[in-house]
């Protein structure tokens, strides 16, 4: 049977840089989720757990419409429901599809110390390879979203793969092609941001929204899902969407520094390796030697 | 609908009052959506709740449930008061110039219309007519009365004619003519009144009246509203008034008939549009025939009360297109009885049940209570579960000698003699024999569903049923050939219907629906030609429209509106042409439509007299002077060839040509224009006139289980039933993924009154009714919030039906087993028959 | 093996270095992906059991509807072409699949006896001759041809038929043949309530 395939940009845990890099253009894929005509139907978490065929996972009744309290392992895709009453007393009910944001400096694909098992496509989907995946958990914490899950028995990490499957066919990913409303929309992320820019526009003029806005943070270079918000001054109200999501720290501290030190002790260690070439010649392997190019990751 | 999904795109305005589409038809929903983001369209929602839909308008209002028409009424108030109506269309398109009988009285201060009898309980509805004219329209001598003909003796006097010639003034300015008549019924419903009524607060809903009506704001003819309900309007004993206050409301504004705008009603399910149009119910053949009663006494006499003649002033003309009515019941008959109905025996007229009482829905749980229905098939019909007052059903069934079942996973009624509660004892005194079918699902079935916009779809066979299955369509089959076979055997009571019933299908134990659909279509027996186009067709051949249909038995049509669905040249509701050249939505050759694949229905009263569009950039149909004829985007609904000089009326199938502002005559049995009364169970008593709260007419059972809870019995809150988007009536508690979503049935609790209660979001709670309980989890909402009911504080909740005592979570133990219509009363509204399963009381307390 | 590791490293460090400089690598790095799954499924048209809407379905099913397959569902998609819908779906027809291969599916008919207090299972031909001889003699027992007016009224009052909402239109028309032929009145379905 074919197996579809999608070329890498960014790989996790891995020495160097990305064979191939560069070597081919590629546009950007986009959700754009537009909250203020969604209606909550969660045809897209339906879409999402039957396409990708995963079982189903009792829930209970939490005073909510909500289907269950976060996203799990097996289900990538809920919609958030946030009762919220303005300053004139008038009731909002902010709806908001929560899945992996496919950031373009992907926080988990950063955290992660296993070669290969957090990629990120050229198109700028990140996906996980659940084969090279070792369970540590470091992904989870890489994530300013709250959005990779372990599955405590197979010891892997799961999350949205923006339909790769579908969509290295061709195809828009099921939950997409599945809104009945239209608030989701797929497309070149360009595309995708003209969109959500009239569309705030539209609520700005229109529907007395004045604070409408696109929430596509910086922190983390832009989203691969954007959404329009009506008020994007104030994301957190959208079941703590982050005002400014950034890598955590630690994950920065633990990959960068390290990651400098080792380039350091790699390129340190040819230049030793030369000068001691030059002053001693050749000589008999031996472990010392080995162990002077332990920078290597 | 009288328009259609996709055409909501067309819209400047909506209201959607009464229904939850963004949760029960999502999809229909875009459309609202496109227009929104489209044409910067604004939507108002009126709801009991704040729903899915009031999350996505422009302005929501929280109403008591079961107070539409005095909202409505006050709509209609504020667009008269304010000069936001179509004057044009109104003079011309509606009957608001006609002039009324001077017998007739509205119900200002006691709550009735004239002629209402206090013993009967019902109107002799003579007066609610039109007055007589002369050829200009000017009242001719004494107000028009027509004798009572002659009528035998313990039956109802007939109902007098509409005059031939009514009078009218089409300045409207005549005391008794409708538009003042509507003016004055409805000056009473001023916006405090609303708010007294309704508990919304008198600003908001003149914000909303203002809105809504600002699209005739300086006598704009361009723009459009529509509006749009569901079953929130149909079920209450008001039910079927407050779907014409909606319609009435958009005459007045001059929005029927237009791209845009319309009545639309939402139909629940796939496909009771069709099962509507076909008759499945107990006072209609196909095609939307009367049925017969006994006093017609022979196929001409029904014909004679069935067949309207036209009712317009002199100058004006009316297609009046139920004046073809013989010829739809000719057909029929000979679809149905084919060589056995002849002219001679009166197209085996005798072979019709007759009916002069009800045998609806509550009727056959009422009538099979009292022991008088023996037998029920129930096809995919969960009667338990369905209700109203499930324990009276239950309690019904037991009498009942039999009951065949016929689904696709285990249900309720099915399992009423072991409903929760049933002991080892009682099971064994239950003596009904019951069968269970198994059935097909719906990908294992081809045929057509009718869906809201009338729209005709195939769909086709995916896979075999399970082995063990069979086929809905071979199952009835076998059982009536079964039947006949015992007919012909044995003899019996009256067996002409059943030997002599037409089944000529290529495998009669198993008839292929393709076939079915060309018996509805028809077929004619001898060769026509069209008289105008000379287009022939030979003996045996489809019928290629309802135009062809005649009333001396030479066509056979099933079902005359579907008419040209399967023509010879084929099976039209398989289309899958989404062209649209327009853009307006119509997608003209998508499936097919009825009537003649019309996709918005009086389409005529999108143009101005003068037949020209009220709108250039929304063209529908238009008059073509080079072609003489009426041309468009969509078939004009409308005699093609009538000139806009003529005068023809838009609305072809009233004899009056024209929208019913004042419905006359037999139209309703509770008024002529509506008046707003509360539901059976009220929480307050009616501030227009307290001395006569509930709608007169309404009919009480009379059971012992048939009780009626107050307010003074502690029964103060106002509950509704409805549905959720994650799940379908009864059906998908059956399916994994849609309990995943929603896993408990749950009881919607303002957060106000949960914090008298004490109570917390997610602990148990019971309601009552004086008729039976309901307990379930609660969710605690700020989305209802109370409410000031004439003053008086009132809370309402609200519960999602979709649980019984069969499903994965039952089965599970997680519910407690008992469907939310243990609730709700036996009462109907008095034009449609429908339950009122919204708008009852119940008290609420911690389980 | 002579080959030194430290050859290794250095080829390594300098072509790690090259890449460094150059930023790329001319052998390009891919990830395997899950078979799109309705890849080769049959695609059947039919239109969702659900509201009014009537959107349009794709059921893809297992086969390519040779003779020697039995088809068995794989995937329910909305319909792209369909106006109304144009492809999407809400939660109930997203879940279609589910209400297709559903094991809680009735697969045999069954008879529940007066008395009873359990299902027992009963042959097709002997459920459906048993409903014909109750409908008979139902209808014979109190058929009403004349009412006390004295006029010809010809039916039955005490069978009742109620019909579902997802029967079709054609279904629809076989029921009310029938049911008028048998004199039936107590004629609902689930478009009333």
């Amino acid at each position: 049977m074919s197996q579809a395939t999608l070329r890498v940009q960014k790989i996790s845990g891995h020495a160097g840089t990305v064979p191939g890099e560069d070597t081919q253009r590629q546009e950007l894929v986009c959700k754009l989720i537009d909250t203020t005509t969604c209606i909550g139907c969660k045809a897209c978490e339906v879409a999402c757990v039957e396409w990708n065929d995963m079982p189903f996972s009792p829930t209970t009744f939490d005073n909510t419409y909500q289907t269950m309290p976060d996203t799990r392992w097996n289900y990538w895709n809920l919609i958030l429901f946030n009762e919220h009453e303005r300053e004139d007393g008038s009731l909002q009910w902010l709806m908001r599809k929560h899945q992996c944001m496919h950031c373009a400096e992907p926080g988990c694909l950063e955290a992660c110390p296993a070669d290969g098992a957090i990629v990120q496509y050229t198109n700028g989907v990140v996906d996980f390879q659940q084969d090279k995946c070792i369970g540590c958990g470091y992904c989870i914490a890489g994530c300013p979203f709250n959005v990779p899950k372990l599955n405590t028995v197979t010891k892997r990490v799961y999350k949205c793969t923006l339909c790769t499957d579908r969509v290295s066919e061709g195809l828009e990913p099921a939950c997409i092609k599945s809104c009945p409303t239209g608030c989701l929309h797929f497309g070149t992320k360009d595309d995708m941001r003209d969109l959500a820019a009239q569309r705030v526009k539209q609520l700005r003029e229109h529907s007395g929204f004045t604070n409408a806005g696109v929430y596509d943070p910086p922190g983390v270079g832009g989203t691969g899902v954007i959404y329009v918000l009506h008020d994007a001054t104030r994301p957190e109200l959208y079941g703590g969407l982050p005002s400014d999501p950034s890598i955590p720290l630690m994950v920065k501290l633990w990959k960068h520094p390290l990651k400098w030190l080792g380039n350091l002790a790699v390129v340190g260690g040819a230049i030793a390796l030369f000068v001691h070439f030059l002053r001693y010649g050749p000589k008999a392997r031996d472990e010392e030697d080995i162990r002077a190019a332990g920078g290597l990751p | 609908m009288t328009n259609g999904w996709v055409d909501i795109k067309n819209t400047d305005m909506m209201l959607v009052m009464g229904g939850n589409p963004a949760e029960n038809h999502p999809c229909g929903f875009k459309w609202v959506i496109e227009a929104k983001k489209n044409r910067n369209a604004k939507l108002i929602v009126v709801d009991p709740r704040f729903t899915r839909t009031a999350a996505v308008s422009d302005l929501f209002l929280q109403i008591r449930s079961g107070a539409d028409i005095a909202f409505l009424g006050g709509f209609i108030r504020y667009a008269i008061e304010n000069n936001r109506i179509a004057k044009d269309y109104l003079v011309n398109y509606t009957n608001a110039a006609y002039i009324l009988h001077d017998g007739f009285k509205l119900p200002e201060d006691d709550g009735v219309f004239s002629g209402f009898d206090a013993k009967t309980q019902s109107y002799d509805r003579s007066t609610w007519n039109y007055a007589g004219g002369d050829a200009s329209g000017k009242l001719v001598g004494a107000p028009h009365v027509l004798a009572a003909a002659a009528h035998p003796p313990g039956t109802p006097a007939p109902l007098p004619a509409l005059p031939e010639k009514p009078a009218y003034d089409l300045t409207l300015q005549h005391p008794n003519c409708v538009f003042q008549l509507l003016r004055k019924h409805y000056s009473r419903y001023t916006p405090e009144m609303v708010e007294r009524i309704t508990g919304i607060p008198k600003d908001q809903f003149v914000k909303a009246a203002d809105l809504f009506t600002s699209i005739r704001k300086d006598g704009d003819t361009k723009k459009v509203a529509t509006v749009i309900y569901a079953v929130g309007w149909t079920q209450h004993t008001s039910g079927t008034q407050t779907i014409r206050t909606g319609a009435m409301l958009q005459l007045l504004l001059g929005n029927v008939g237009r791209a845009g705008g319309g009545v639309n009603a939402l139909r629940g399910h796939s496909n009771i549009q069709g099962a509507t149009d076909m008759a499945g119910i107990f006072d209609n053949l196909p095609g939307y025939l009367k049925v017969p009663n006994p006093a017609d006494g022979s196929f001409e006499g029904w014909m004679k009360r069935l067949t309207p003649t036209p009712s317009k002033p002199t100058q004006w003309a009316s297609f009046n297109y139920w004046g073809n009515t013989p010829k739809f019941a000719v057909s029929l008959l000979r679809a149905m009885y084919g060589d056995a109905a002849t002219k001679q025996n009166d197209w085996a007229y005798d072979f019709l049940p007759k009916v002069d009482r009800n045998y609806s829905w509550t009727y056959i749980w009422d009538d099979m209570y009292n022991g008088n229905v023996k037998g029920l098939f129930a096809f995919g019909m969960n009667g338990v579960a369905i209700g109203p007052d499930t324990k009276k059903n239950i309690d019904a069934l037991k009498k009942a000698d039999w009951l065949v079942v016929g689904e696709i996973y285990p249900d309720e009624t099915s399992e009423f003699w072991k409903a929760p509660g049933t002991s080892t004892e009682e099971m064994k005194k239950i003596q009904t024999t019951v069968y269970r079918l198994p059935c097909a699902g719906f990908a294992e079935k081809d045929g057509t569903f009718t869906n809201s916009a009338r729209w005709l779809q195939w769909k086709n066979v995916a896979l075999p049923t399970p082995s063990g299955c069979r086929l809905d369509q071979a199952i009835v089959a076998q059982i009536f050939l079964k039947v006949r076979e015992l007919y012909q055997k044995e003899g019996g009571k009256f067996p002409d219907p059943i030997l002599k019933l037409t089944w000529a299908y290529t495998d009669p134990s198993n008839p292929s629906l393709a076939e079915v659909l060309k018996e509805i279509n028809g077929k004619t027996f001898a060769d026509a030609e069209d008289p105008v186009t000379k287009q022939q067709l030979k003996a045996g051949q489809q019928l290629p429209g309802f135009a062809w249909l005649k009333d001396d038995g030479s066509t056979a049509c099933g079902n005359w509106i579907y008419c040209g669905s399967h023509s010879e040249a084929g099976n039209l509701t398989m289309r899958r042409d989404a062209s649209d050249p327009s853009g307006m939505g119509v997608h003209q050759n998508w499936g097919w439509s009825w009537p003649a694949n019309r996709r918005v229905l009086y389409n005529r009263a999108s143009c101005n007299t003068d037949g020209k569009p009220w709108d250039a950039t929304r063209r529908q149909v238009w008059w073509s002077e080079p072609a003489q004829k009426w041309v468009g985007n969509d078939v004009p609904d409308f005699k093609a060839d009538s000139p806009p000089k003529d005068h023809m009326g838009p609305f072809i199938m009233n004899p009056e040509g024209l929208g019913r502002i004042f419905a006359p005559l037999g139209a309703f049995v509770d008024g002529p224009f509506p008046e707003f009364y509360e539901p059976v169970e009220n929480p307050i008593e009616n501030p227009l006139h307290p001395k006569q709260t509930h709608n007169p007419v309404v009919k009480r059972f009379k059971t012992p289980d048939d009780k009626l809870g107050t307010p003074k019995d502690g029964y103060n809150v106002v509950c509704t039933t409805y549905r959720l988007t994650e799940h379908y009536h009864y059906w998908t508690k059956n399916n994994p993924m849609n309990v995943q979503l929603i896993p408990e049935p749950f009881v919607e609790i303002p957060a106000e009154m949960a914090n008298e209660m004490g109570l917390r979001g997610g602990e148990k709670v019971r309601v009552s009714s004086i008729r039976g309980e309901y307990v379930a989890k609660a969710m605690v909402t700020k989305r209802i919030k109370p409410m000031m009911i004439d003053g008086k504080k009132t809370y309402q909740i609200g519960i999602p039906i979709h649980w019984g005592y069969r499903g994965i979570a039952e089965d599970g133990e997680k519910t407690s087993k008992m469907p939310a219509n243990m609730l709700t009363p036996t009462v109907i509204d008095p034009n449609a028959f429908t339950p009122e399963f919204k708008g009852f009381l119940v008290k609420v307390e911690k389980a | 093996m002579d080959a030194s590791r430290r050859d290794f490293f250095k080829i390594a460090t300098i072509g790690g270095a090259a890449a460094a400089v150059f930023g790329f690598d001319l052998q390009p790095a891919y990830a395997q992906l899950r078979t799109l799954k309705i890849a080769r499924a049959n695609e059947t048209r039919s239109t969702c059991p659900y509201c009014s809407v009537s959107c349009g379905v794709i059921i893809y099913t297992i086969g390519d509807r040779a003779k020697n397959v039995t088809a068995q569902v794989v995937h329910v998609e909305g319909d792209p072409d369909h106006p109304i819908n144009r492809g999407t779906l809400c939660p109930k027809g997203a879940s279609l699949e589910q209400d297709i291969l559903n094991d809680r599916r009735l697969l045999k008919p069954q008879v529940r006896r007066p008395g009873g207090t359990d299902w027992e299972d009963i042959s097709w031909e002997q459920a459906i001759a048993e409903i014909a001889d109750k409908v008979k003699k139902t209808r014979d027992a109190t058929f009403i041809e004349t009412d006390a007016a004295g006029h010809r009224v010809n039916r039955c009052e005490s069978i009742a038929w109620t019909g579902g909402c997802t029967d079709t239109n054609e279904f629809n028309f076989l029921v009310v043949k029938s049911m008028r032929a048998l004199g039936v009145v107590h004629l609902e379905n689930q478009a009333r309530v």
